[in-house]
């Protein structure tokens, strides 16, 4: 789960974070009357989506006024931003930040990072600061520093030295660079981060440590415990079928394909796509319904695959472990009785019960195609999608 | 004959007492695995499926001599269960639970680095030795005894190897499923360096999915320090960047963690990569 810069700002003020004052405008009408709480000339107008990359796509404005901040998030509210990240037809800008301005003397890029390799979290480090870290890592990875951080000894001393000695940070700025990096670290673990981009992190003309950018990911096994973090979800820039999908506790990915697949692993999942992707077809979801799913569960997935009118053929993929394939054929037959199923189905059982998911299926009534293996069920749902007609 | 577990394995169930948990024990004692007890806090002295059960890992440890543990405790309890069977000196442990939080995954590989003990999962579908031991929620039946070893980071994408193999006569030696989370207590080189000791296996299946470089890292290991053969397989070609596939793991992140990248490494490391799964019974019997 993502959260906006001003939310992660808010978030990491009370573990020491330097961040700049700001106020948060959803209304043109409310625009002027809040820029009056910003006592500096220049103010930075920026826009609140979770897509990153915004900066270049004027996303991120510079105003010299009050009156010329206004204007700006006027203009920004409500337009559709086209980042590299938000495909084409951008996202809506429902949010602006305005925040003063400041004199910057250098520019730093840092993160915090789960470090998948070192099984840790490590920090990350550079002088390049507002640029792309992918891109200092490509053209002068030299000038990135990676440090493992022991989860049981924390960050130490000696090696928020190293940041500081490789960043070149000067002497009158240093004992604020310790304590920013320590405050980063502890606000990381405490709140279940799995990503803390700072870029750039700048040094003012008067020796502080500012963040003057801030971008959060939390973990979501974790939200759990994180009851504060949980109440800034917002699913307004999500796909809607996801976001239906998230509430059953399915895992569902909106692809751009007309095959549905649903499938219980996630690896097999991934192997289903692949294949019909191999026969030529397109899928148009990613859906594992999981080790523990339902018949509900089952009948909910099989709803939202069919909620996408574009889906042309829909491949059911169940290798039964801690799955049963009876539980998937009831909750076939259950969705096929709730609605009208236009599209050919083809049904593939193995594993745990599935001689009695096979039974109840042919026992049902149901026109559904039946394959035994994985790839001989994507060849026939992508010829039988193909041809247009039901089974 | 087989890699970590055996017919003399005795297992613990931690959270036995929960639903999963006794269904998977009826079937991991059908298949004849030896579970010697069950532990759940404060249910001391119940049985579950003629299982006796303690209160702590200690207790059962000190009543059953168990060297081995499979955990379905839920997430939030899950690192605490892992630690506590550490503590109580039980050397291999497979965690079935899935959506543990990564800190407390962060934490526990630490806390065990330093001792004596090896963590299989958390997020997976268990080990098997055919006709021996399995444990956790691998359906026994598809499984034979064997030469070839299997290790992947996928749950149901094992069933299908181990399916393929056994239709087509070949028997495993021990099918070890490794999760699909970021953080994982055994990784691949960890499983393809038991294989390569082992005398019983002739081959190895290597199962893995895009998200992070455990692949690329174990096909530049074996390179040097394999002599058996490895078929792989890679699932998520099709899978878009920035979206997590359902495994906490599986995410293409930047231009890293595709499946082109790893099935590239691989097969430049001499590992022979399947495209379908279909495809992989051909390659081994090319192989061998």
């Amino acid at each position: 789960m993502n959260v906006h810069e001003y939310q992660a700002k808010e978030l990491l003020k009370p573990y020491g974070v330097n961040v700049l004052g700001g106020v948060l405008v959803e209304n043109a009408s409310e625009a002027a009357e809040k820029a009056e709480k910003i006592s500096t000339d220049v103010i930075v107008v920026k826009a609140q989506v979770y897509a990153g990359g915004r900066g270049k796509s004027g996303g991120v404005k510079l105003a010299k006024s009050r009156e010329e901040a206004v204007e700006i998030c006027k203009d920004m509210l409500g337009m559709q931003l086209i980042t590299p990240q938000t495909g084409e037809e951008g996202v809506t800008v429902k949010k602006v930040y305005l925040e003063e301005g400041c004199q910057i003397a250098e520019e730093y890029y840092l993160s915090l990072v789960v470090d998948r390799k070192n099984s840790c979290v490590s920090l990350i480090a550079s002088k390049e600061g507002g640029m792309e870290i992918e891109e200092v890592a490509e053209e002068n990875p030299e000038a990135i520093l990676t440090i493992s951080i022991d989860p049981l000894a924390e960050l130490r001393d000696y090696q928020v030295r190293q940041v500081i000695e490789a960043l070149e940070i000067p002497k009158k700025a240093q004992k604020s660079m310790v304590a920013s990096l320590k405050s980063f670290y502890k606000a990381f673990v405490a709140m279940d981060c799995d990503m803390l981009e700072i870029n750039p992190l700048v040094l003012t003309a008067d020796q502080e440590v500012v963040a003057l950018d801030a971008k959060m990911g939390f973990d979501d096994n974790a939200l759990y415990r994180q009851p504060a973090i949980h109440s800034l979800k917002d699913t307004s820039e999500d796909d809607p079928r996801e976001v239906q999908a998230a509430k059953h506790d399915l895992a569902y990915v909106a692809l751009d394909g007309k095959i549905g697949c649903l499938v219980n692993g996630a690896g097999l999942a991934m192997a289903t796509m692949d294949a019909i992707y191999g026969e030529g077809g397109e899928p148009a979801n990613f859906l594992d319904v999981g080790g523990s799913a339902t018949v509900e569960k089952v009948t909910e997935a099989l709803r939202i695959i069919l909620s996408d009118e574009t889906v042309n053929g829909i491949f059911i993929n169940i290798f039964g472990g801690i799955m049963q394939c009876d539980t998937i054929a009831n909750g076939i037959v259950q969705a096929a009785g709730d609605q009208q199923i236009e599209v050919p189905i083809v049904v593939r059982l193995e594993g745990n019960r599935a001689q009695e998911g096979a039974d109840i299926l042919k026992n049902s009534g149901l026109n559904i195609a039946t394959a035994p293996s994985l790839d001989e069920g994507a060849a026939k749902i992508v010829e039988m999608s193909s041809e247009g007609g039901t089974v | 004959m087989s890699i970590w577990v055996n017919e003399e394995t005795k297992v613990l169930v931690q959270g036995i007492t929960g639903s999963a948990a006794r269904l998977h024990t009826r079937q991991m004692l059908d298949y004849g695995t030896k579970i010697v007890g069950g532990v759940t806090p404060g249910k001391d002295g119940e049985e579950v499926e003629g299982v006796p059960v303690y209160g702590s890992v200690q207790k059962a440890v000190d009543a059953t001599d168990a060297d081995a543990s499979v955990i379905y405790v839920p997430a939030p309890f899950a690192a605490d269960a892992i630690i506590e069977a550490a503590d109580a000196g039980i050397n291999l442990i497979v965690c079935i639970t899935e959506h543990i939080p990564v800190q407390d995954m962060i934490t526990v590989h630490h806390y065990l680095k330093s001792r004596p003990v090896r963590l299989i999962g958390p997020n997976c579908p268990g080990i098997i030795t055919p006709d021996n031991c399995k444990i956790g929620i691998m359906p026994g039946h598809i499984h034979q005894s064997g030469r070839i070893g299997v290790v992947s980071r996928s749950g149901t994408l094992t069933y299908e190897a181990v399916h393929a193999l056994t239709t087509s006569g070949h028997g495993q030696s021990t099918a070890v499923g490794i999760g699909g989370d970021p953080i994982s207590g055994t990784s691949f080189v960890d499983v393809l360096e038991s294989f390569e000791r082992d005398e019983n296996t002739d081959a190895v299946i290597m199962i893995g999915e895009i998200g992070g470089d455990a692949e690329e890292t174990a096909a530049r290991w074996a390179q040097e320090n394999m002599t058996k053969p490895i078929i792989g397989f890679i699932g998520g070609i099709t899978a878009p960047p920035g979206k997590r596939m359902g495994h906490a793991g599986a995410i293409v992140s930047g231009s890293g963690g595709t499946a082109e990248t790893k099935i590239a490494e691989m097969e430049s490391c001499g590992i022979h990569v399947a495209r379908r799964i279909s495809e992989i019974v051909p390659l081994l019997n090319k192989a061998l």
